[in-house]
Order: structure tokens, then sequence, then C-alpha cells
């Protein structure tokens, strides 16, 4: 039995929506670069779902090299976020407010 | 079966994904955000793509989120306070987007009519290494050196001392 692709691109659909969500939604840094995560994870699961529909290996070529991007984007994500806690003790980015007019 | 495996890990995904963005405790943002990539891993496998699945649960449960669960611990971040300005009208247009989202991929995979091939394209370590070290080999090595400046900018930017 196999699954149809139509099954994969709404499960997609609806986890980037919930990642969307947590990054509009939330104020803590961490919880935002977790909804990031979510996105990046839908558009994967898409990109193998579509590779099977159209027998191409190389959309799973693409999935490794987002997920080796992800990594270093969460490297540099938490760098960030461990150097913002340390001059506002707090990484809440409404306080990133040193560029507001 | 299958289809019953398919079903049940979307319903896990879908619900740990949803406590780890809206649980107030980053610790539990973390861990149920561990149990979704389990579950997008099982969808990897259910697609043929063996090899993706064990490359989510290595780098994603594995590494980027014990990453994850390091830097909460190290910055001991307490519950997200409340809101100093609390800015109804931008959070409510942050839902409505979310919602959009979600409503548009939902009735385009609806009503996309096409039929699903019986067979992927496989997916295992030596026919995706074939691809990676053939045509990719350019990216591959840049990628390569991306987390290479990755490792060098992290440790620039939580050095202490500068």
């Amino acid at each position: 039995m196999v699954i149809p692709t139509a099954h994969f691109v709404t499960l997609a659909a609806l986890l980037f929506a919930i990642g969307a969500a947590g990054v509009l939604l939330r104020r803590s840094g961490i919880a935002i670069l977790l909804g990031v995560e979510i996105m990046l994870n839908a558009a994967n699961l898409l990109l193998v779902a579509f590779g099977r529909q159209h027998a191409q290996l190389d959309a799973q070529v693409f999935v490794f090299f987002v997920i080796a991007v992800a990594a270093a984007e969460v490297v540099v994500g938490l760098g960030l976020l461990v150097a913002v806690f340390r001059r506002l003790r707090s990484i809440d980015v409404d306080r990133l407010n040193a560029l507001r007019w | 079966m299958v289809t019953l495996v398919f079903y049940l890990t979307a319903a896990v995904a879908l619900a740990s994904a949803l406590v780890a963005i809206s649980h107030r405790s980053p610790v539990v943002n973390v861990l149920s955000l561990v149990v979704t990539f389990f579950c997008v891993a099982v969808n990897y496998a259910l697609l043929g793509a063996s090899f993706l699945a064990a490359a989510q649960v290595l780098v994603y449960t594995g590494a980027i989120l014990v990453l994850f669960l390091f830097v909460v611990m190290l910055l001991n971040a307490p519950e997200e306070p409340q809101a100093r300005e609390p800015r109804p009208f931008q959070r409510w247009l942050g839902a409505a987007v979310a919602a959009a989202t979600a409503v548009v991929g939902v009735l385009l995979a609806l009503s996309w009519r096409a039929t699903t091939p019986t067979a992927g394209p496989g997916g295992d370590a030596a026919a995706l290494g074939r691809l990676l070290v053939g045509p990719y080999l350019f990216a591959f090595e840049l990628v390569a050196v991306l987390l290479l400046a990755a490792l060098v900018g992290a440790y620039v930017l939580v050095k202490r001392g500068h």
C-alpha cells in the first residue's frame, strides 16, 4: 500500500503552518529557532515526497544539503542567542530594539 | 499497515509540533520537537528515503536538538515572560498568516489530482553517495566549507572578552 503524495503534502503544509505560527507568535528566541526548524523539516518532507512522485533521486541530495545548511544555521543562530543573552540578560526578541526608530 | 503507520506518525508529529511551539517551558519545547523529528524520519522511511531517515535522526535529534538543549541549559532561560507591550494586532496578524498558510497548503493538496507512482527512486546510501560525489561534488565540498565557517563563527560569537 503506497501512501499518496497528497497525504504527505497535507502533512507538510500543516507542519509548515505550525512552524510559521511559532516564528510569528513567540517572543523567546529559542522558540523562534525551533519554529524555523519545523518549517525546514516540512520543506524537506515535501522535497522527498515530490522526488518520489517524479522518480528523481536528486531531491534527496537536495534534502541532504538542506539538513547540512540547517545545522550550520542553528549553530550560528544559537551562538547569536548566547551573545544576545550575555548583553541583555534575556532572550526576549522584543528587547532587541536598538535599531528601532 | 503502512497507512496506519503514516496516520499515526502524522498525528503524533502535528501534536508534538504544536506542543513544541506553544508550551512555555523551553525544555519541553525542545524535547517535544525531538518527537516531531522522529516522526518525520519515519515518514522519510515510508517514502523510501532510508539514508535520509537515518541522517534525520543523527543530525536533527542527535546533534541539532542536543545543541538546543545545551543552550537552554547554558542560558538557564526562564519561561517566556509576560509581554511588556501586548501588541494584539500583530499577534492576530501572525496567527492569521499561519492559518492562511495551513488552509492554502491543505486546499492545494486536496485539489491535486495525480496518480502516485507505486515505487520511488529508492534512496539508500550507495545511490545517494554516487550522486553526492558525482554531479554534486562541488556543492558537497561547499557544504564542508560552510560547516567549517559555522564552527568558526559560533566560536567567535560566543567567545568571552572581545
